[in-house]
Formats: C-alpha cells, structure tokens, sequence
C-alpha cells in the first residue's frame, strides 16, 4: 500500500471517529509523522481532488477520496485477515501496519483469494480495535520490535 | 515523506518470506486446480505447457523460499495447507482465456511483491541472520523468473488472439 493510500485510510477513519473532518495533529499522530509531512501529504491530496482542506476545521475526503479510502482499509482488512487465519499470528494487528506499506493491493487481491472475509468489508472495520469486527478481537497491540 | 518502511528485524524478514511462500504455494495450487478442472484433453499445448511451467517454478521458488525462512528460525508454512485454502475458495476458469488471465495476474503479483521486497530490504540497514547479498541474489533471481513469466503469459495471449 504506497503513502497515498494510508493517508487516505487514516482520514477515512479519523473522520468515522470524530464524526467530521480530521485535524492535522490526528492524522500525524495516527500515521507517526510530523504534522508538517501531514500538511504536506493533504496539499497533495488537495489537488489531486481526493480531500478538501478548510483552515480551522480540518481535512474531509471527497467522494473520490472516499472510494479510495475504502479500498485501502479493505487491503489493510486483507492482510490482517490473512495474518490470523493463515499464518496464526497472535498480534496480526501490529504486524499488519509494520506490513502494509510494503504489501501492494494487487498482492492482497492474491492473498484474499484463500481467505474468508465477509462480504460487509470493509464496514465491519472497528477503529478501536484495529481490527474486523467479526474477529473477537479486544485492544490493538503495540508495534513489536 | 514516506511512509514505507525498511524490513526491520529478522523477524519481519521472515514474515515477509512466508507471504512470498504463500504466494508461491497458491499459484501452484491454483495451476493444478485449473489442470484438473479443464481436463488434459481439452487444454491446447501451449496453455498445458505454461500451467506445468508455473506449477515447477512455483514449487522450485517456494523451496528456496523455505530454505531462507528455515535460516531465520521460523516456521515454513505447508504447501499442503495453502493447498486446501485454495481448493476451498477456487472457482473454476473454465475457459483458456481465464486460466491465461488468472496466470497473468499470478506472474505480475508475485513481480510486484519481490520488487517492493528487494526495495525494503534494500532500504534497511539491519543486519539480518542471512547474508544480505545471497538474500538479494536469490529475491533477484526469483523476480527475474517472474518477469519471463509475464512476458511469456503476455505472448501466449497475443498468439491467440
């Protein structure tokens, strides 16, 4: 998943948890960046029409951005599923995000091709949790070394 | 700005070659599935002789896979097991042009995925368990591979059009 992509992914979810647009400070603290790599990132994002960013209030996706936020959390879904079922790794969630700038989507589209996900993804995705909701899953785990 | 991170511990590495395995393991599956679902009778020599040609590849790639992953002291994961995962979600191509396309997107994945793990490891400055030189040979190697495979999927789709 390139940079775009996780930035889109983490806008769509800060925005689905404050209930409006994100804030910089959010989205840096969520992605581990500074918030000047933040405003760099949204600028891009700006004018390639993917968000809009209104001084004071924060940033909202367009309903481009959206779509594309969608598709990432989706492979975000993908490889955290394939971690658990497949490889029975216990802290999926951890290695997902160590992982996910590294695996593709058209990788993931291979990797979903032997998994069992539901046909709501990515809506059944809680923030809270990192993880699918219909995984029984109770508190995201810390990065592992 | 970005935000791709270098492959960080041996831990990660071996993470990472066990998703290379995997990959491996499903093409083969897959190509046996296929085979089996079209029938040697009905596939043409050319479609017959490139899902043989991805099968042994595939497999030849997931043992030189295996054996690094073996290095780094974790587990391989079981061609068999992916074998079932497969077969339980296959759907069958039962036309050429889908085996073909199906293969295709099987080369062009597993490209991407050696191109963007060469790059992280290429991007690290950790000193894993395995050489770091044979490690990018072999990855090189193997992505190399896949880009015939491409190329050959390609020209075989362009012959029959």
């Amino acid at each position: 998943m390139n940079t775009q992509a996780q930035y889109l992914k983490t806008i769509y979810l800060v925005q689905d948890e404050t209930d409006g647009p994100a804030s910089t400070g959010d989205i840096a603290d969520n992605l581990g960046v500074s918030p000047a790599s933040a405003n760099e990132m949204i600028g891009k994002l700006e004018s390639r029409g993917l968000a809009e960013h209104e001084k004071y209030k924060g940033v909202s996706l367009t309903d481009e951005g959206i779509g594309r936020a969608r598709d990432a959390l989706q492979t975000y879904c993908i490889i955290e599923r394939f971690l658990l079922e497949v490889l029975e790794v216990e802290e999926f969630q951890a290695e997902a995000r160590q992982l996910e700038s590294v695996i593709d989507e058209t990788v993931a589209e291979r990797l979903d091709t032997i998994i069992d996900r539901a046909e709501c993804c990515p809506d059944c995705f809680d923030a809270e949790t990192d993880a699918c909701e219909l995984l029984e899953v109770d508190v995201p785990t810390e990065p592992a070394d | 700005m970005s935000l791709t991170q270098p492959v960080a511990s041996d831990h990660q590495l071996a993470r990472l070659l066990q998703i290379g395995m995997v990959l491996e393991e499903v093409v083969e599956a897959r190509a046996h599935k296929h085979h089996e679902a079209i029938g040697e009778e009905a596939l043409d020599d050319g479609v017959l002789a490139l899902l043989e040609e991805a099968a042994e590849e595939s497999g030849e790639h997931r043992r030189r896979l295996e054996s690094l992953v073996s290095e780094l002291d974790a587990d391989p994961v079981a061609y068999e097991e992916i074998e079932t995962l497969v077969a339980a979600q296959y759907e069958s191509d039962t036309d050429f042009d889908g085996v073909l396309y199906d293969q295709l997107c099987n080369e062009e994945t597993a490209y991407k995925f050696y191109d963007d793990l060469i790059a992280a490891i290429e991007g690290s400055d950790v000193e894993f368990t395995i050489g770091r030189e044979r490690l990018l040979e072999t990855l090189k190697a193997i992505r190399r591979d896949e880009r015939e495979g491409v190329e050959d999927v390609t020209a075989l789709m362009e012959r029959r059009e």
